[in-house]
């Protein structure tokens, strides 16, 4: 039997053998070369297909108004609520990414955080359409939602937790999509120094504002990038926190917790590492990236996945604990419902997909293997869809009285909307990979051997 | 007549080449220095004696700008222009207004810190006389730049370019204007 090493020793962070010039002329070759993988065209065919869903299911609701979705009294948050919760978490890992990981210097991110980037603000923007088209009239959205002088002197409601969700929302949109153009800046600049092509070298050039990496410019560089990892650090903890206070500002059972706000961050990052590892393992098949997304980033994501499982976990029984032991009947009957009720089988399903699957990544054979990630990966975003559909769901199906008891379920529109949304994130990504780096080049650059400064002299 | 040119740019393969070049160059007395790598090496700021913390004071601004925006809409709507009596709560009723308050301080601090960046940048710059050298293209890539610019008190064309030859510089280039 082989002596086991005494040491774990992980897989390095990009593979032997690379050099400035090498990651360089890797990354950029996806976008600067007119060839693209048969699964680029797969994806986007597939995707553009269903986004034309989206489209026809969006015309018709804005034809028809939301009757045809399922919503109806006591469930009037169905589909939508639980489309924006769930867009919004997956977005969270981009951010913890690209901000988190850097204050907490963890050289991984560096290889992941540019398309994480992406994929948070394609699912915000996947997201904000909910809470528009639920108002069946988006174009009259504008003066329920934003502050400004209207003619009719009528101001938002700004005690209300669903304005704090406008504030929230479109503020870390904001914020997400400056911070990843800032990422991009420099890498821009290497495509317009790349390319022969004259009007690729104008758009590219246009686009990098004229970067020419001065030592200068980096230096503010870095400041600016920094102090906004500072600034999305806390951002991104507040947005799933003021989402759980849409639900538990209210005094529904079930919604009117103190748990929620932790207990949505750790699920919105549980679900959002799970999307980063749905997307990552297929893109690096696909280009050829596993020497820059090696084996250590799907591991370390893989162990993230797995600790905010655990507190995702911890939410579920500290919520069902505090229902029996809050003493209120209303909320002991909406545990006891949500576990044994109508909808018993997507509670536990979601036990299964959120706390039994994600123990594989216990095992490093489990998040070394890909496709077994990939698998779990999965799972967990199924999981943490039904997740919100039961809590959106169970709570308000049995209402206070008997007489007020309904069922909910999603119509074809539903379907069709919630399905569609994920087409157009697909689209928007594959787009996304044609078009810019989705590694950023000069960040791998630093963790080049090259790139190890020696001592000067006479220090 | 030996001012005709921005400055003399030497390159380097490597950032260990340059960064000595640099802090020799600062030695000498060139106070005029500007480097191109292809990713931000610290070190490089502090060789050419470059030291720029007001970034950090605008964010400040922008974020105190957007806490005082963001509690002042509330106040200045809940309880001066349109007050509404809302489950008997105070009309100033502080505690509600924190998120709102709080979002639009992570947003104009984030915003003033990417236009700050820019502007004190000068950026958007498209041309730029280092641009005129053709190989100046590497230093996107993989390849590192020394400049001396023509305004600097100890600069001439002649001293400086040798100067930057024994600096061990693979190559060096005059920069057209």
């Amino acid at each position: 039997m082989d002596p086991k090493p005494a040491t774990y020793e992980p897989a390095p962070l990009i593979a032997p053998g690379h050099t400035f010039g090498s990651v360089t002329d890797k990354i950029s070759a996806v976008v600067l070369s007119g060839r693209q993988p048969a699964g680029w065209f797969v994806g986007m065919i597939i995707g553009f297909l269903i986004t034309m869903m989206l489209m026809f299911a969006v015309t018709w609701l804005l034809l028809k108004g939301v009757g045809i979705w399922g919503v109806n009294i006591p469930v009037g948050w169905g589909f939508a609520i639980v489309n924006f919760v769930w867009w919004i978490g997956i977005g969270h890992a981009g951010t913890l990414i690209s901000a988190i990981l850097l204050l907490l210097k963890q050289g991984w991110r560096t290889s992941i955080n540019r398309f994480a980037e992406a994929m948070t603000l394609f699912a915000v923007m996947c997201a904000g359409m909910f809470p528009l088209l639920h108002t069946g009239r988006p174009w009259l959205a504008a003066y329920w939602l934003f502050p400004y002088p209207s003619s009719m002197s009528i101001w938002p409601q700004f005690r209300s937790p669903l304005i704090w969700d406008v504030f929230a929302v479109s503020t870390y949109f904001t914020v997400s999509l400056i911070f990843w153009y800032v990422g991009l800046i420099p890498d821009l600049a290497t495509i317009r120094d790349k390319t022969k092509h004259r009007g690729l070298q104008v758009i590219y050039g246009m686009l990098s504002l004229g970067w020419r990496g001065s030592v200068k410019h980096w230096e503010r560089y870095e400041q600016a990038y920094l102090l906004l990892a500072g600034l999305a650090t806390p951002l991104v903890l507040s947005v799933h926190t003021v989402v759980s206070f849409d639900f538990a500002i209210g005094i529904v059972p079930g919604w009117h917790t103190t748990i929620f706000p932790p207990y949505f961050v750790a699920g919105a990052i549980y679900d959002g590492f799970a999307m980063v590892l749905t997307l990552a393992i297929p893109l690096r098949a696909m280009y050829h990236m596993e020497d820059l997304i090696t084996l250590r980033h799907l591991e370390n994501m893989a162990k993230v996945t797995l600790v905010t499982g655990l507190i995702v976990a911890y939410g579920y029984s500290s919520e069902a604990f505090f229902g029996f032991y809050s003493a209120d009947k209303y909320e002991g009957f909406m545990v006891w419902n949500r576990m044994t009720g109508p909808y018993w089988y997507v509670y536990w399903t979601l036990i299964f997909c959120n706390i039994i699957t994600p123990q594989w990544l216990w095992f490093r054979r489990v998040r070394t293997t890909p496709w077994l990630l990939f698998c779990v990966a999965m799972v967990v975003n199924v999981g943490m869809w039904l997740e919100r559909f039961v809590i959106v769901v169970t709570s308000l199906h049995r209402d206070f009285m008997p007489s007020m008891w309904g069922m909910y379920h999603g119509t074809v529109w539903d379907w069709m909307t919630f399905i569609g949304t994920l087409g157009f994130f697909l689209t928007a990504f594959f787009l996304f990979v044609r078009v810019l780096p989705m590694i950023s080049i000069f960040e791998v650059r630093t963790l080049v051997p090259e790139a190890k400064l020696v001592e000067a002299e006479g220090h | 007549m030996a001012n005709e040119i921005f400055g003399i740019l030497a390159e380097f393969d490597n950032p260990n080449g340059l960064l000595q070049a640099a802090q020799k160059a600062h030695a000498a007395g060139y106070r005029d220095l500007d480097a191109f790598t292809p990713y931000p090496i610290e070190e490089l700021a502090i060789a050419i004696g470059f030291h720029d913390r007001r970034l950090s004071k605008i964010v400040l601004g922008g974020g105190l700008t957007g806490l005082l925006t963001g509690y002042g809409l509330q106040y200045w709507v809940h309880a001066m222009t349109y007050p509404t009596n809302i489950a008997g709560k105070p009309l100033n009723s502080w505690p509600q207004f924190i998120p709102v308050t709080f979002e639009l301080t992570i947003l104009f601090a984030a915003i003033s810190a990417v236009i700050g960046m820019i502007a004190l940048n000068g950026l958007p710059h498209p041309y730029h006389p280092v641009f005129n050298v053709p190989r100046f293209a590497l230093a996107s890539r993989d390849h590192f730049f020394l400049l001396v610019e023509a305004t600097d008190p100890k600069f001439d064309r002649h001293h400086t370019r040798e100067f930057l030859k024994e600096l061990n510089a693979s190559e060096v280039n005059d920069v057209e204007p």
